[in-house]
């Protein structure tokens, strides 16, 4: 049977048009013209902006330059940061501490439930200058709300941020997204069936064990899926910036931040579009990785 | 009798252990629930005495904090009526035509969405932008998000309508209907609720970001509140606290009321896809 189509094949096309100009021009565009720019020396003012001159790879060196590789403010310094970054404010961070208030959040009073769900989501939903405004406070150093908490505790008090610079990016971000893997492997625990836990329950099985032989197993998929989108996303965040501006002396300059600090302070486009290009590399990789995941998963499902 | 114990003691010490990581989640942002109140707030955190909305009054008669809210309200919803209007119709074409290759087209888009993130893509961005003249302009703000939104929306919408059955339109049509009618009278209504998702998603997004804006803006008069409320510091550049807190609270109203408004109408859903 020939299936009927509702739409012509040119009222389709035109129907795609706006959307195609959008994308095409704001995301495809880009996506050619940054590897094209990184060839080159161009820059913001002066005489290679309007006439940048074709270098090879020149950028790509000065970025893997082994002399100042490591070196505080250079790129490889950068990406070793946005790892560690990644590792323990997204995977360590936000999947494990989600994936313990998922869990747990199955067995808690429902109005506790509700609380904590909302507490951890507004962290999540909240404008991103207004949560860092708020962390400001928290950090203050004469007055902030964690001082004083430490100072009830009897503990000295502590100039967070320029101290420990690293570690407070490291729980803000923590503390910003851990939303996401405690909805998603919440949604996950609580479409398991009810009398898997139960007859472990009649069986005498520990918290621990439920999770381990039986609400785990069931939900890896959604683990896949939430690992290499929060890596992903944290990879990407630009958001720490507005808590330390990538300082005190490049200790928080991440990729996002090194990339804004070469292309729009130095004004060296030309570097800056080489960072841009690896950034999108590295983000291919996960995005191809996840596409070939849940296309896996779909087949799997179908046969 | 053991394992009855077992379980009450878990569930405890769970309520326990919820409750002390809700008391973490929520110490940061105390400060910000009573901050707003105080007409003298400082970065310290103090019960505001007595409550006073006098920091509302200061914010309403700034006229350039007014702006900035003007300004996301217009990058926002200039955003979100290019996404919204786009992405229906692409993703009804993606569902209903018979254009080749529409689901490598979908997940092209998709991949290409995901991985063109804006701190990777900010230099072609700006030079873009730039070529056609449009730096400095609300105008390529809301182009800008919209390109960038408009993969993930189409994909969410386009699960959206592959899940209404055709019959709706096919019977418009046997009655009678042209194709863009079917369109316009029948579909639509039905994959109402879809575009409210991709609506609330996409005002969302745009309303709460600071980069864009950031790089492509210039003048003080067309920032978004994401980036007017750096300018609320005093000449010594210490922060006006008063004025901060209660800008801080109206910008996020919107954001708060949103989230409210979809959770209590479609209970909180994922969707598949890669957000941007």
């Amino acid at each position: 049977m020939r299936s009927f189509s509702l739409l012509s094949r040119s009222a389709g096309a035109a129907f795609l048009t706006p959307a195609g100009l959008l994308i095409g021009a704001f995301v495809i565009a880009p996506f050619f013209w940054v590897i094209y720019v990184s060839f080159t020396n161009r820059t913001l003012l002066g005489r290679t902006a309007m006439n940048p001159d074709f270098v090879g790879f020149a950028n790509y060196f000065s970025l893997f330059d082994a002399a100042s590789f490591f070196t505080r403010g250079e790129f490889g310094f950068s990406l070793i940061l946005t790892v560690q970054f990644v590792l323990l404010s997204a995977l360590a961070g936000q999947a494990a501490l989600g994936m313990l208030l998922a869990w747990m959040l199955q067995s808690v009073p429902k109005s506790l439930k509700r609380l904590t769900e909302a507490v951890v989501i507004a962290a999540w939903i909240l404008p991103e200058v207004v949560v860092a405004f708020a962390w400001f406070a928290f950090l203050d150093y004469e007055n902030g709300t964690l001082n004083m908490i430490m100072d009830a505790l009897g503990l000295p008090p502590g100039d967070w941020l320029l101290s420990f610079p690293f570690w407070v990016i490291v729980v803000f971000n923590t503390w910003r997204g851990t939303a996401f893997s405690m909805m998603l492997f919440n949604s996950a625990f609580s479409s398991i069936p009810p009398s898997y836990f139960q007859a472990a329950d009649v069986a005498g099985a520990t918290s621990w064990q439920k999770f381990r032989d039986i609400g785990l197993p069931l939900i890896r998929g959604h683990v896949v899926t939430d690992l290499i989108l929060i890596t992903m996303w944290t990879f990407n965040v630009f958001t720490p910036f507005l808590l330390t501006s990538g300082g005190p002396s490049y200790r928080t300059e991440i990729l996002p931040i090194y990339t804004y600090r070469v292309a729009f302070r130095d004004f060296e486009f030309g570097k800056g579009a080489a960072v841009g290009v690896i950034v999108m590399l590295i983000n291919l990789v996960f995005a191809l990785f996840y596409l070939w995941v849940t296309r896996r998963r779909a087949k799997g499902v179908a046969a | 009798m053991t394992r009855y114990l077992n379980l009450y003691f878990t569930r405890i010490g769970f309520s326990v252990l919820t409750a002390l990581v809700g008391v973490l989640f929520a110490l940061p942002l105390v400060w910000f629930i009573f901050a707003p109140f105080n007409p003298r707030a400082e970065m310290g955190l103090a019960i505001p005495d007595p409550f006073s909305l006098s920091n509302f009054e200061t914010v309403f008669g700034n006229r350039f904090a007014l702006r900035g809210l003007w300004n996301s309200l217009v990058q926002s919803v200039g955003g979100v009526i290019l996404v919204g209007a786009g992405a229906t119709l692409a993703s009804y074409a993606l569902s209903r035509s018979p254009i080749p290759g529409k689901n490598v087209i979908t997940y092209i888009l998709l991949l290409f969405s995901s991985v063109v993130s804006g701190s990777a893509a900010m230099v072609p961005i700006f030079l873009i932008v730039n070529g056609i003249g449009l730096i400095d302009t609300q105008i390529a703000v809301i182009l800008v998000f919209a390109g960038g939104l408009l993969p993930t929306a189409m994909f969410i919408l386009r699960d959206f309508i592959d899940s209404i059955p055709k019959s709706y339109e096919e019977s418009a049509m046997v009655a009678g209907a042209s194709p863009v009618q079917a369109f316009f009278d029948v579909a639509l209504p039905v994959i109402r609720p879809g575009i409210v998702v991709v609506v609330v998603w996409a005002f969302v997004n745009i309303w709460g970001s600071f980069l864009i804006p950031f790089i492509l803006l210039r003048s003080s008069e067309k920032m978004p509140a994401a980036v007017a409320i750096y300018s609320f510091y005093s000449e010594a550049g210490t922060p006006i606290v008063t004025l901060l807190a209660a800008y801080s609270l109206l910008y996020s109203l919107p954001v708060i009321i949103l989230y409210l408004f979809v959770s209590w109408k479609f209970g909180f859903r994922f969707f598949g896809g890669i957000k941007a």
